[in-house]
């Protein structure tokens, strides 16, 4: 008996040990930098609130977390939408298992290129004189070139559309490939249709694939500051941006108040989300 | 019942590619028949049973129930009602709701269709176990369910796909004996595929044994246990010895078989195994041309004038039990 639980407690520690070095201690790291004190020119240790106060008493975080927030619900919508009809179509539609993993590997090729080169080749496409433009002008579409296309919330919603949408559809196919062919058949059996199907036997299946495809897209978006600086031109903000500018300033303690504020959000709005569909199994 | 009802196949063909699954079989079942497709795996059952159903396009030939082409309509249009090998409940839905699953399609109200669906759960006795999930049932309690969800639909027909494959052998005898007896209360015709004979012979009205994508024999189940046609349906059947006699193969049941000397005997062999079976002794010989024969008899006669491994013995049987076969 005694034996086993050494060994079992032997068996823990690898996994702890890294657990704690590069996530515990980061964060607790982060914590206590968040209550120290900053001049403009020095970080001193101390126990104070004047970052929170600071950071909950300003109009601009309110704004800034709003943006965050409707960047995360506008792209969580896209790569649904995008994502499920992918997986939909791979999972339902592709008969053979060789072209579903031919067809699914073909969805990762954008993968072996970096995020940054991923996001920066949209820019010559987007511009004021870009193809998009010129194209719809040759095409006499439009007379003007469209302003809104780079710098602007549309462009930040493509980039992040663009870079996370696999984030949905792989948890979405991996859930879908589980469920039971006959069940299709027996809701035809039953006389639904191929509405009823998908919306009374396939998306309830499906709900725990989306949660978790879910998760990884709001956590994704939530954190980001790259995307946003490169898409907006500067031009909008979003928590990751501010945190961004805080330690350019060298304003840690700040960065780490907002870092902090910030995890909590993203913490409670997974917690709630969890709340809704048991993902247990899927693990 | 009616005769409006009745279930035909009229050469009824399934390709895939240039392989022929079934091919141009035809059949006519009676309205209120019990049915079993019987047959090894891959003789074509499932696809003539799913072609039914409409879950699979019928490549040639058709498909009648009550004088109405049915081929090509969608299977909640044919009156056909499929219950499936793996029961195929969907897992996310109470018992109550997957039975009440084809109303809820149908826009039929709540209360309307829980009622309708207390019924049916009332008829597999399953009432008690309305709001489980179907991963908390066991493999009866979920066959009873998926019952009740292909019956609400009221359908002439009901397709069973190896309905007890899941099951182990104690339930299987269960579940068989209820099946019969749901089948005659309702007195609709129910097409059972299956490939285990003892199932067919305990459950059939008529049974059609398929081999190789067509129909090998069909008729009512006494008549074609009594007198196989084929070799192959006297193996499949079991409880046969099929026999290369000088004048053709014979098919001869084992129980029709008698031990005598060897020189009066139609075949002399030599004993090879002997199985004890309770009521019955199964007694293996080899014969002429090396073929194996099995007699099954009581335990009365062979305790009677006990045989050991290795005595020459002689078979003997009365002329009308063999059967000659046509290959």
């Amino acid at each position: 008996m005694r034996n086993n639980s050494v060994i079992g407690w032997l068996l823990a520690t690898p996994l702890s040990l890294v657990l704690l070095v590069f996530l515990v201690a980061p964060i607790a790291m982060i914590i206590v930098v968040s209550f120290w004190g900053a001049t403009e020119w020095s970080i001193y240790p101390a126990f104070q609130f004047d970052n929170y106060q600071f950071l909950l008493t300003s109009d601009v975080t309110y704004r800034v977390f709003l943006n965050t927030f409707k960047y995360a619900a506008m792209t969580w919508v896209f790569t649904l939408l995008i994502g499920f009809t992918v997986a939909y179509y791979l999972a339902f539609h592709i008969r053979s298992l060789t072209w579903q993993i031919v067809l699914f590997l073909l969805c990762t090729i954008p993968f072996l290129t970096s995020n940054i080169i991923r996001m920066i080749s949209w820019i010559p496409f987007l511009g004021r004189n870009g193809i998009a433009n010129s194209t719809l002008i040759s095409m006499g579409v439009i007379d003007e070139p469209l302003e809104w296309l780079l710098f602007s919330d549309f462009s930040v919603i493509l980039a992040f559309v663009h870079l996370y949408t696999l984030f949905m559809v792989v948890p979405i196919f991996n859930t879908m490939m589980r469920i039971d062919k006959s069940l299709i058949e027996a809701a035809a059996d039953a006389g639904a249709t191929g509405w009823q199907t998908l919306w009374h036997v396939i998306i309830p299946l499906t709900k725990p694939g989306i949660m978790i495809g879910t998760i990884f897209v709001v956590a994704l978006v939530m954190g980001d500051f790259i995307t946003v600086r490169f898409m907006s031109g500067s031009q909008s903000a979003n928590v990751g941006r501010m945190i961004q500018n805080d330690i350019g300033l060298l304003q840690y303690p700040s960065a780490s108040a907002t870092a902090v504020i910030l995890l909590i959000t993203v913490l409670l709005l997974i917690g709630t989300l969890l709340r809704f569909v048991d993902i247990r199994k899927e693990l | 019942m009616s005769q409006k009802l009745d279930l035909e196949l009229i050469s009824l063909t399934k390709r895939y590619g240039a392989t022929v699954a079934v091919d141009a079989i035809s059949y006519h079942f009676n309205a209120g028949t019990y049915a079993c497709l019987l047959g090894p795996s891959g003789c074509g059952k499932s696809s003539t049973l799913r072609m039914i159903a409409g879950h699979e396009n019928v490549s040639d030939g058709s498909i009648t129930l009550g004088g109405r082409d049915i081929s090509h309509l969608p299977p909640a249009k044919r009156g056909t009602a499929m219950m499936f090998q793996n029961y195929a409940l969907f897992p996310h839905l109470s018992v109550l709701d997957n039975v009440a699953f084809s109303l809820r399609m149908q826009g039929v109200e709540t209360a309307a269709r829980h009622a309708r669906a207390k019924e049916m759960l009332e008829l597999v006795d399953m009432t008690a176990l309305a709001d489980r999930l179907p991963a908390q049932l066991s493999g009866g309690q979920q066959q009873r369910a998926a019952l009740a969800r292909a019956l609400i639909t009221k359908p002439d027909v009901l397709l069973l796909d190896e309905p007890l494959s899941a099951l182990d052998p104690f339930l299987r005898i269960r579940m068989r004996a209820e099946l019969k007896k749901l089948q005659r209360e309702l007195g609709i015709t129910f097409v059972h595929v299956t490939h285990g004979q003892d199932e067919a012979l305990a459950l059939a009205d008529e049974i059609v044994v398929m081999n190789d994508a067509k129909i090998e024999q069909a008729g009512k189940t006494r008549s074609v246990f009594e007198a196989p046609k084929s070799a192959f349906v006297a193996r499949f059947l079991g409880s046969h010895n099929v026999v290369s006699m000088p004048d053709g193969m014979v098919a001869i049941r084992s129980d029709a078989l008698q031990v005598t000397s060897t020189d009066t005997a139609k075949l002399p062999g030599t004993i090879t195994n002997i199985e004890y079976q309770g009521t019955h002794v199964a007694l293996t010989a080899v014969v002429r041309g090396e073929q194996e024969v099995t007699a099954l008899l009581s335990d009365k006669d062979f305790f009677g004038d006990p045989k050991d491994l290795g005595e020459a013995i002689g078979l003997d049987w009365e002329a009308e039990a063999a059967h000659a076969l046509a290959s």
